[in-house]
């Protein structure tokens, strides 16, 4: 049980900081960057290129997806999306859909259909030995930990220093903070600079806890995180966290107990029930803190 | 009402006028033959308009004359289609909002438009953003020019605060404030941009009259501080006669009068267009 626990918390952490992604962007520029899961496995096939192909450390082929994921976000932002900053929310979605179908696609091209094996990062590290013999795998306890410092980083970033309160005041009213100075283009291009370098840490570390890759990689994982940020209230920082565990802990129990084949269906259903009673979100409440 | 002394307006090259002590300075702004059209309706045309570095002007006329209009153009939250506006001397055709506001214009709203969900401090540190001096990375990292520029954006922040007495307001979120408060915070938060001219859309919309003597005291220590011009759009006429020393009247989106308050108040003009059905 414990076990279970601590796995769902770890999947769980891996959806927040994907689910962190979709929050921010949807904060900011009011929109559903549905391309977001696939920087993911961008993320996950850069790393592995570097790791596999050229020797490069664990720890730099992280800092090196991190960096390509981050020039991507920007990329996809200023080509697919910013021409359409004033065009209806429809528009954007469906070139957000597009967008990620193209990544997909690309990803198909260049690293081909079948799956490739994810070298295991902790292969040195034993696995965790818990009060009452559970174990826990080193990627587990990484997760967590990222998750948690990843959380504290962002909410001290955007309540505390200047560009994150810039974000926030974009966020509220994207023509009074221009006539306030606020360059918005760039903040915006910011905020995807930040999702897109999570998604490539969510990438690496979802790949090291399911070592399959495949093109599809990121868009089971981009959905279920995308319910989590909905899940928590789209928008909100710490929902989005909320939201991303609590759907990794029902997934890997549901998984567990209950049926591995129903274990999606049940996730949905729980968020279905959560919106019927709190359509807004577990912490989207009237008044809530956006981004 | 405490009123200002009358000053006397001395004609500028162009067909502008500014106050005599603004004579030798250069124009804060002058636009000249500004125009915009929204499809086949002509919002705005033919405005001519020079401002003296510490001028305060007021542009009032009837609803829908085009007073938010032309602040929408100086803002250039519209491009103009016609003629130029020049901020210190400086073309701004083509600059986007936040370019003029670096050139030193500054704005309120008719209908405020605070970060509500932002504390007072952190509104007026929005208008100080570009007077940070630390890269975002420093930021994220808190290196020490991070703590550094924090310290002296919120000594800065608190400092400006205390003009409208509003510094132990500071941590409260803006949405919080009364009214009045409000209006006054977004007045320090555009001050806090480093304007050489301010635009002010009605800032007495909504407040009593100890509020407005209160508010024409704030708006001339702003003045006489800074030593910036203030444009203000404002339907209070003991406000607009108590403290601009040149008013502009529009009507139709055309400029029917300019001059000095007694000079306006006199003008059969403007009485028609607009004092005479105020007067009551």
């Amino acid at each position: 049980m414990l076990a279970h626990l601590i796995n769902g918390i770890s999947l769980g952490s891996i959806y927040a900081i994907i689910a962190l992604g979709y929050t921010m962007v949807y904060g900011i520029a009011k929109m559903l960057n549905f391309a977001h899961g696939d920087v993911i496995m961008v993320g996950g096939y850069v790393s592995f290129c570097f790791m596999s192909y050229m020797n490069v450390p664990a720890p730099i082929a992280v800092l090196l997806a991190m960096a390509i994921c981050t020039v991507l976000g920007i990329t996809i932002e200023r080509l697919a999306y910013k021409p359409l900053r004033s065009a209806t929310s429809l528009a954007v979605l469906i070139t957000a859909i597009g967008m990620s179908y193209f990544l997909q696609n690309s990803a198909l091209i260049i690293w081909g259909a079948n799956p490739k094996a994810y070298p295991n990062i902790f292969k040195d590290i034993e696995a965790f030995e818990m009060v009452g013999g559970a174990r826990v795998s080193p990627v587990a306890v990484v997760a967590i930990t990222a998750n948690l410092v990843i959380m504290i980083i962002l909410t001290l970033f955007t309540s505390r220093t200047k560009m994150g309160k810039a974000m926030r005041a974009v966020s509220e009213d994207k023509g009074a903070a221009t006539l306030m100075g606020i360059n918005v283009n760039f903040t915006i291009s910011m905020t995807f600079a930040i999702g897109s370098g999570l998604a490539a840490i969510a990438g690496v570390l979802l790949c090291t806890a399911y070592p399959t890759l495949m093109p599809t990689t990121g868009s089971m994982p981009g959905i279920k995180a995308f319910t989590a940020a909905v899940f928590g209230g789209i928008g909100s920082i710490p929902g989005a966290m909320i939201g991303g565990i609590l759907l990794g802990v029902i997934e890997i129990l549901a998984r567990a107990y209950i049926s591995s084949e129903l274990a999606d269906a049940i996730v949905f259903g729980v968020l279905i029930v959560v919106l019927i009673f709190r359509p807004t979100g577990l912490l989207g409440k009237q008044i809530h803190e956006k981004v | 009402m405490s009123k200002s002394p009358e000053v006397k307006l001395v004609n500028v090259p162009s067909p502008n006028f500014v106050p005599e002590k603004d004579l030798g300075k250069p124009l804060v702004l002058e636009a000249a033959h500004l125009g915009i059209d929204f499809g086949g309706l002509v919002a705005v045309d033919e405005f001519n308009i020079g401002i003296g570095a510490t001028e305060i002007c007021g542009l009032i006329g009837p609803n829908g004359a085009g007073k938010t209009t032309i602040f929408n153009l100086l803002t250039k939250v519209y491009e103009p289609t016609r003629g130029t506006i020049m901020i210190g001397g400086k073309d701004t055709h083509n600059m986007t909002p936040v370019q003029v506001n670096q050139l030193g214009i500054a704005r309120t709203f008719q209908n405020i438009r605070l970060f509500d969900k932002l504390t007072v401090e952190e509104n007026v540190k929005i208008g100080l953003h570009n007077h940070m001096g630390y890269h975002t990375l420093a930021g994220v990292f808190r290196l020490p020019n991070y703590w550094k520029e924090e310290k002296k954006a919120h000594e800065r922040a608190l400092e400006l605060l205390d003009i409208f007495g509003m510094a132990d307001l500071a941590g409260v979120r803006a949405d919080s404030l009364p009214y009045g408060a409000q209006r006054r915070l977004e007045i320090v938060r555009a001050l806090a941009t480093g304007p050489k001219l301010l635009l002010l859309d009605e800032p007495a919309a909504g407040m009593n009259p100890s509020e407005t003597e209160e508010l024409m005291n704030n708006i001339r220590k702003i003045r006489d501080e800074f030593q910036i011009a203030v444009l203000l759009i404002e339907h209070d006429m003991n406000l607009v006669m108590g403290i601009c020393e040149s008013i502009v009247v529009l009507n139709f989106g055309r400029i029917i009068a300019k001059g000095t308050p007694s000079q306006i108040q006199g003008n059969p003009q403007v009485i028609e267009a607009y004092l005479g059905t105020h007067r009551g």
